[in-house]
């Protein structure tokens, strides 16, 4: 018997969607003790498919046709009571945002014990009792004191964890978790994925892993299913998924994943020095009137140099200050102290009206295509902006926005449509159409690519690695993707807590790694040993 | 394995399969029955007040002797300017001067729309001022702010009183009355508008584009504050013309020879229990004027700024 | 936590000080002199002058609200013009009523509208939801005085259920003061409950759009559970939020409500010492109504600690 049956399973999606079914038509099934990996690129359905097995789908998502048989019982059109019943004691979901899946206002621990008042009748010390082990299970330290503890107090990996023992205090058969890491840092991520791994060994549990990374698909998958646009279009092992594709579009993802080795590049030292930062530093000091003085260090000490064509990653997790200098060196925050000289000017310390013709040889990329342009403004008006600033008359301006939209590969008829007219990528690669504007000499991409789907990513990067060959360019390239920078970067920094703890040519850093904690980060990158696409 | 070339890639993308969405945001507007309701009815009501002098009425201030506290759609007569008695059919009855309620309350229509739309007019003017310092200037900001919360904590209704009755009833003195206490919310809404813009990546964009700080104000954050102010000028409306008609009421509005609903009705208080009427008709239209513009409002803001719908 | 409570306390100082200055403001705005317009106009210039000196309007305006605004701090708000009375007494001997009238509108309105406010939010575009955003609606249109004679008109003149005017003090017994304010606080709880209820509305609908409210959900939780343990227990702050808020609509009702039903509580004096330009009086009502309010919201602000564990730590 297995644990889940999904069988042709058609989700129809309201009218005036971008298409009729959220799903269409899919079968798949998960054994007692396996992991399933459902893997697809955002609108692939994936997340609707978990959410209709837990019967949590709206009533403007009902199902089309097909059934759901959970341990045997279909459960497609079981009524709210039974489902009820169901939940926690049979099947589980783990979600993916711990910062905001759990109630601010209850205790963790008053949030494990509601599963059990509802759904046992355990006496009070025995539920105390049950919820202690559970969290002592997830490996999370003091489970007194987390019992005690709101949700706003605990770090993410934290969170997820209490989120992973409120779904296995009562040992369900069928887990599904939707994307449980994706918003956790590369280090925490390993350790909950080898939590999972643990808990469903131990329990025997039948896994539904939702994900759109093939690193964790690779880290801990036993069988493969891949969704596009809800349509199920392979499944199978892992190695056999993985290494030998047979669908076009599986080919075509995991072609796209970047490889964690360095791509080999021509090294360039002599090109002139654009980006020089010396000792730069952020603090952020916040007063209160009772209790110490809270000062953050945001950055400090960060010492780096980027040379024409040449691209400098900086890698990090959140909290590491990757973000922090990005901005400080386009001056969108000021550096508490420190140099940032940009062709041998020194800018960390100009005013406003000095800094003005400067700006321009610096421009950036954001990481959120959605509110990265004006959306009451047109895509011309948009990358225009920057030159009539400089005092470019208007039809040369719009001659560059032109040429400039044929670079990033875009029709010129985008320059009168709105930003709501274009998807995430599109819109990613008008930003960069907006920076080049300028002409500038560094370009900064902040996470640039972190927001977009494998396949547009794969896209929006080999565009870059075009634009900076062509143009010349000099890049710093944020991130926190470990596999985005190999690809990308002819020097790393690797930066943890507001410094810089490792510093060289990337394939240097990524081959023999020598900080503990860039040896923690590659360890803890998922599939790191796994060769994709080869067999 | 064998890798498919670029235009696979784009073919295969789901980028490819994206629809894009063209329905503007007035065409959602003009959709809403809300608002087409709400402002079908102001329509009305505005054309009422503009044609109030071809729809049977008589100059409201005149009034006879013998044609006082007749019930509503009694037969009498009035004496004109030049001294004439002509015949008059009272559709609303008479106050207890001998006035026609129905003339006072279509001419009180004027004076209450001039009212309403006035008040948010120069509250929103005061208020996008005060709030753009606030936002931009954070010197001023503190200071600004301290007033601001002054000025609310004190009910809008007492400032409103206290100011009409040392000034003395006038169409202009009725109109600042009541248009200061709604003042600090409006800087509230946009200084926390600036503030919340200002963070957003493209307001970024704009300023290592190297755009001006004025530029940044007008081509940025203004345009996107005219949505929820629009609806806060709805809003601030309706409170005007309730306002008004509450300090007539109480007798320290617009003078009393001014035809507004709140004086008509402050007039029949007295004879309440005997002579309904006066207070019924002005009443209604008040409550309906009202209503409409809040109406309008509501659907304003349900289609123009979804999120502040959420927060009421 | 104790960072939290300090600021707020401390930030209603300057506030309480821009209130003072304003309300000196507003009764120095007058054109005209104000010991000739207390004077009258048969008065001489040497009586203009004694009253201008008993009042201390000879004084630089600095000096003048110093003046005031020391003995308001140790409780003295002058004497009234008017009623010859001190200002403070008066204040005093209105209280009841109003306090009375505004106890009996909250308590009612915020019973009924919360609970009103959850049942829509839950049921989210129903006829009960559309329902409620209707009466609210009417609620804030439909103004206070009009209301009050549509329910005198029906239920006191009609069918005599209750009285049309007056009140009753609570010394002289708890069913007649009942008796008497039921209709007046019913009559100004329709707009506060419009807006507790809508804004309830709206915070639970927020609330119920947050991730841990699905995996409440998905925790197999009975619906009911859900409602009131998850989603309201967030909603909480904006709800005590607006209630704090809403006194100031309360308050101005307050002041219509009793001229229309006769009460004789501070409302009444503050048309009457406006009608009659007294000064002190009217300085006193509003700073003293002032007062309360930001007193109120002080204490709705210092109540968060309770609704939010994120304040408290």
């Amino acid at each position: 018997m297995n644990v889940l049956d999904i069988k042709d399973l058609s989700i129809a999606l309201p009218a005036g969607a971008e298409r009729e079914r959220a799903a269409s038509s899919v079968s798949f099934s998960v054994g007692k003790g396996e992991i399933l990996c459902l893997v697809g690129e955002s609108g692939s359905g994936k997340s609707v498919i978990a959410q209709s097995v837990m019967g949590l789908l709206p009533k403007s998502l009902p199902v089309a046709a097909g059934t759901i048989s959970l341990l045997d019982e279909d459960i497609t059109q079981a009524k709210e009571a039974r489902l009820r019943q169901l939940r926690t004691t049979r099947m589980s979901m783990v979600f993916q945002e711990p910062m905001t899946a759990l109630n601010p206002v209850m205790t963790c621990g008053g949030q494990i014990d509601e599963v059990l008042r509802f759904h046992t009748d355990f006496p009070a010390d025995k539920r105390k009792k049950r919820i202690l082990e559970v969290i002592a299970e997830t490996a999370l330290p003091d489970p007194e004191r987390m019992v005690a503890s709101y949700p706003h107090q605990l770090s993410g990996g934290q969170r997820q964890r209490i989120m992973i023992a409120m779904a296995l205090v009562l040992d369900p058969a069928l887990l599904i978790a939707d994307e449980p890491t994706t918003a956790l840092d590369v280090t925490t991520q390993a350790q909950i994925l080898n939590l999972i791994l643990e808990l469903q060994k131990r329990h025997g549990t039948g896994v539904l892993f939702i994900t759109h990374d093939f690193g964790v698909v690779a880290q801990i998958a036993h069988r493969v299913a891949v969704l596009r646009l809800g349509e199920l279009v392979e499944i199978g092992e892992r190695d056999e998924v993985l290494k030998r594709p047979r669908h076009e579009y599986t080919k075509m993802l995991i072609n796209s994943v970047p490889g964690l080795k360095p791509v080999a590049r021509a090294p360039r030292p002599d090109t002139p020095v654009v980006l020089q930062t010396r000792g730069l530093a952020k603090t952020y000091a916040e007063r209160g009137w009772f209790g110490a003085r809270r000062v953050v260090r945001a950055a400090e000490d960060v010492t780096l140099e980027v040379r024409r064509g040449q691209t400098l990653g900086i890698v990090g997790e959140s909290g590491s200050g990757k973000s922090t200098v990005a901005r400080c060196i386009v001056r969108l925050v000021d550096p508490t102290s420190g140099e940032v000289r940009i062709g041998g000017t020194e800018i960390a310390t100009m005013g406003a009206a000095e800094l003005r013709p400067l700006r321009r040889k610096v421009q950036i990329v954001f990481q959120d295509p959605y509110r990265s342009l004006n959306p009451r403004r047109t895509v011309g008006e948009a990358i225009t902006e920057g030159p009539l600033n400089y005092g470019v008359p208007r039809p040369e301006a719009l001659e560059r926005a032109r040429k400039l939209l044929e670079l990033v590969r875009m029709d010129a008829s985008a320059l009168s449509r709105f930003p709501h007219q274009f998807s995430g990528g599109q819109r990613q690669r008008i930003c960069i159409a907006r920076a080049l504007a300028m002409e500038p000499e560094l370009l900064v991409a902040d996470e640039a690519v972190s927001a977009l789907d494998v396949s547009v990513q794969a896209q929006v990067l080999d565009l870059l690695e075009e634009i900076r060959t062509r143009l010349d360019l000099a890049m710093l390239f944020i991130t926190h993707d470990l596999r985005v920078a190999a690809q990308v970067c002819d020097q790393v920094a690797v930066m943890s807590k507001g410094r810089v703890v490792e510093y060289g040519p990337a394939e240097a850093i990524f081959l023999r790694p020598q900080h503990a904690y860039t040896r923690a980060l590659f360890e803890a990158a998922p599939g790191r040993g796994f060769a994709f696409g080869s067999t | 394995m064998d890798a498919p070339d670029a235009r696979q890639y784009a073919a295969l993308s789901i980028e490819a399969a994206a629809v894009v969405r063209t329905q503007s945001v007035w065409e959602r507007v003009r959709a809403s029955w809300s608002v087409r309701l709400g402002g079908s009815a102001l329509v009305f009501l505005v054309l009422l007040a503009l044609a109030a002098p071809w729809l049977g009425t008589v100059d409201p201030t005149l009034f006879d002797a013998g044609s006082r506290d007749l019930r509503p759609g009694a037969q009498g007569e009035i004496t004109t300017l030049e001294g004439e008695t002509v015949k008059h059919s009272f559709i609303m009855g008479s106050d207890s001067l001998g006035r026609d309620i129905y003339s006072r309350v279509l001419y009180g229509t004027r004076v209450s729309l001039i009212v309403g739309i006035s008040t948010a007019l120069l509250a929103l003017a005061f208020g996008i001022v005060c709030g753009l310092a606030s936002g931009y200037l954070r010197w001023l900001d503190g200071i600004l702010m301290r007033v601001m919360d002054g000025i609310m904590a004190i009910p809008a209704i007492l400032i409103a009183i206290a100011l009409v009755a040392m000034w003395r009833g006038s169409l202009l003195t009725v109109v600042v009355a009541i248009a200061i206490p709604e003042i600090p919310r409006v800087t509230r809404l946009v200084r926390s508008l600036v503030l919340s813009i200002r963070e957003e990546p493209y307001v970024e964009a704009a300023v290592s584009l190297g755009t001006p700080t004025v530029k940044i104000m007008f081509a940025h954050i203004l345009p996107n504050c005219i949505a929820p102010l629009l609806v806060q000028g709805t809003f601030i409306c309706a409170l005007g013309i309730l306002v008004e008609a509450i300090l007539s009421f109480l007798g320290v509005g617009l003078p009393p020879d001014i035809p507004t609903w709140g004086n008509v009705m402050a007039e029949g208080r007295i004879h309440f229990n005997e002579y309904p009427h006066n207070i019924f008709f002005p009443g209604v239209f008040l409550a309906v004027t009202v209503l409409a513009v809040n109406i309008l409002g509501d659907g304003l803001r349900d289609t123009l700024d979804p999120k502040m719908a959420k927060k009421v | 936590m104790l960072n939290f409570l300090a600021r707020r306390v401390a930030a209603t100082i300057p506030v309480m000080l821009v209130v003072a200055v304003l309300v000196f403001l507003i009764t120095r705005l007058t054109p005209g002199d104000p010991a000739a317009i207390l004077a009258g106009d048969a008065a001489s210039t040497e009586q203009i002058a004694r009253i201008r000196a008993n009042l201390g309007l000879d004084q630089p305006i600095v000096v003048q609200f110093g003046i005031w605004f020391g003995n308001a701090l140790t409780g003295d708000l002058g004497e009234s013009f008017y009623y010859k009375a001190k200002v403070v007494a008066l204040i005093g001997h209105r209280l009841e009523p109003t306090l009375s009238l505004a106890a009996l509108t909250i308590a009612i309105a915020v019973l009924a509208a919360v609970p009103l406010g959850v049942l829509a939010a839950w049921r989210f575009g129903g006829w009960f939801d559309r329902a409620l955003m209707g009466f609210s609606v009417l609620g804030f249109s439909v103004p206070v005085f009009v209301l009050a004679y549509i329910l005198i008109w029906v239920i006191a003149l009609k069918l005599g259920l209750l009285p049309v005017q007056g009140y009753q003090r609570i010394a002289d017994g708890v069913l007649p003061w009942l008796y008497h304010l039921i209709l007046p606080s019913i009559t100004l709880s329709v707009i506060y409950i419009a807006l507790i209820a809508r804004v309830t509305r709206a915070s639970v609908l927020e609330a119920l759009g947050e991730d841990y409210i699905r995996t409440a959900r998905a925790k197999g939780l009975p619906e009911a559970r859900v409602l009131v343990g998850h989603a309201l227990a967030n909603a909480a702050v904006p709800i005590a939020t607006v209630i704090g808020i809403g006194i100031a609509l309360l308050i101005g009702g307050v002041v219509v409500t009793e001229s229309v039903y006769a009460i004789p509580g501070l409302g009444r004096l503050t048309v009457d010492a406006v009608l009659a330009r007294d000064f002190p009086t009217i300085q006193g009502v509003i700073l003293f109504f002032s007062f309360v309010y930001v007193l109120i919201n002080l204490l709705v602000d210092l109540s968060y600690v309770f609704f939010d564990p994120r304040i408290r730590y």
